[in-house]
């Protein structure tokens, strides 16, 4: 299906996710469903965390023991395919890349969308923005608990 | 007459790559470009490169044209800015235009490097204003800061469909949907996710049957089609927009080698007549040599290496042995290879071996 509509059904996504009591601190998840040459997550990676190997057409793999959920393979991925995410008090916590003007400022509510663009019911809080040199800002949300496999974005400002 | 060492036609990323490569063996490099500015279709590539680090992976097109820029800087080559080649004749002959003036070079070696054109889709009404390729798009956008309208359908999922739609949000235009007449997404599915998460519809198994309009593009009307790639009666649908982007695929720009007489090819899977060459990447006249796009095409990482594999041997052929050809000529076959290993390098591995090169 992903094939045709470029949205992760809802098992793919999960295939990505560690267990939850993992996510009690950050992950990355790595949301790179189709061979393709390309290997920054791996190089960038700090902690070894990240696996492709010399044939850089392979998917990457993670070992969720070494990723401390830094966020630095999220802001390297080319294909803007990572998030950090993370599960506190009964919420969400995402460390998304987000190249879209006007940025987020600390603090708003802003809409949120899953995979297909549609937007949830629930809004999200922008809890931190992270301009960087190379212009992939992380901006880090909070949202519910029950999203978590379902947030993929930031929409709007409400 | 001037006489040049080498010459090489094109200032894209194979075009700099073999410029800079060939320096380094100690060529005197002489580089036509017809654009105004080197880097090719790099300097509108907003976008963070993939492939690895060899081949700049996650620095943004335009910058990576910057690198290549500077490395002619610091290797002296001598550049001529809009100059078309428009002939090249025997003995490695060419006429360029520049300033109004026509003049000939005569070279030693001649690497071309001319890149590839846009091709374009066959329907009704489609010269209408409004109706641009996704290169004029990204040209206007991204080279000049104009919009192309305010609501864009686009047309073409292969990686520039994916990634000028997604320019194309950046710059803050609606992009109301991507078609697809294939009943997948052609490019990177981390391209067409990032477009799909915010909003856009990718309509597959659909194409644009005619463009509507008084004077300029109102709406377009799309119909669906049949796994053999026929229109599906009473599929039509209407789709308001003031501008449609066409992405339909790339040619290769064989015309200087066809000109030449050089053995060509008709290769599908490279995207039409492309030159048969040596595995030094010398086409059938002698010391003539193509790299890039212009060869069969692929991606601009993959171009960036060929280009450098180009100068290589365009020097080498000529006693000019680069001080880490060995090594050099190892590890850029080996990156070649790798770029085109996995499921996304089928097609170009299928259509390279039609024109004798083998990556098994």
């Amino acid at each position: 299906m992903i094939e045709k509509t470029g949205a992760a059904t809802i098992e793919l996504v999960k295939s990505k996710f560690p267990d939850k009591h993992v996510l009690v601190r950050p992950k990355a998840i790595i949301e790179c469903y189709k061979e393709i040459p390309c290997n920054p997550c791996e190089t960038s990676c700090p902690f070894d965390a990240i696996y492709i190997g010399s044939d850089i057409n392979q998917i990457p793999r993670i070992d969720f023991n070494k990723c401390t959920g830094c966020g630095i393979c999220a802001q390297a991925c080319p294909g803007l395919a990572i998030m950090v995410a993370m599960i506190k008090d009964g919420k969400a916590y995402f460390k998304i890349p987000y190249e879209l003007l006007p940025l987020p400022i600390v603090g708003e509510r802003w809409s949120a969308a899953n995979r297909y663009g549609d937007v949830l019911d629930k809004p999200c809080l922008i809890e931190n923005v992270k301009k960087t040199k190379d212009r992939t800002t992380i901006v880090t949300v909070s949202i519910e608990q029950p999203y978590l496999y379902e947030f993929a974005t930031i929409g709007s400002k409400l | 007459m001037i006489e040049k060492e080498l010459v090489i036609i094109g200032g894209g990323p194979a075009g700099l790559s073999a410029a800079k490569v060939a320096s380094e063996a100690g060529m005197k490099v002489a580089l036509f470009e017809r654009s105004f500015s080197l880097g090719g279709q790099l300097i509108k590539q907003t976008h963070k490169f993939f492939g690895s680090e060899s081949q700049y992976a996650r620095v943004r097109g335009i910058e990576i044209a910057d690198i290549l820029i500077n490395e002619t800087r610091k290797h002296d080559v001598e550049i001529f800015l809009n100059a078309t080649v428009v002939g090249l004749y025997k003995d490695n002959i060419i006429t360029v235009y520049q300033d109004e003036k026509y003049f000939k070079v005569k070279a030693k070696a001649i690497i071309i490097a001319t890149g590839a054109s846009e091709k374009f889709l066959a329907f009704e009404n489609n010269d209408l204003p409004g109706i641009y390729g996704a290169g004029a798009v990204q040209t206007l956008m991204n080279i000049h800061g104009v919009l192309p309208g305010k609501e864009v359908v686009m047309v073409g999922s292969g990686n520039i469909g994916l990634i000028v739609s997604y320019q194309l949000i950046q710059a803050g235009v609606k992009v109301k949907a991507l078609v697809e007449a294939a009943g997948h997404i052609g490019g990177y599915l981390v391209h067409a996710s990032k477009l799909r998460r915010l909003g856009v519809d990718i309509i597959t198994n659909t194409t644009v049957k005619r463009a509507v309009g008084n004077g300029k593009l109102e709406r377009i009307v799309t119909v669906k089609l049949d796994d053999k790639w026929q229109e599906i009666e009473g599929s039509e649908e209407v789709i308001e927009c003031d501008a449609l982007c066409i992405s339909v695929g790339l040619s290769p720009l064989h015309q200087l080698l066809s000109m030449g007489n050089a053995n060509m090819l008709y290769v599908n899977e490279l995207g039409g007549l492309v030159p048969i060459k040596t595995c030094d990447y010398e086409t059938s006249i002698p010391h003539v040599y193509a790299c890039g796009d212009v060869t069969g095409i692929e991606e601009a990482s993959s171009a960036m290496v060929e280009g450098k594999i180009a100068g290589l041997m365009a020097a080498k052929h000529l006693g000019f042995i680069h001080p880490n050809y060995d090594s050099l000529e190892a590890e850029l076959n080996q990156q070649l290879c790798v770029l085109r290993q996995g499921p996304c390098g089928e097609k170009i591995r299928c259509g390279l071996k039609k024109v004798g090169e083998i990556y098994d």
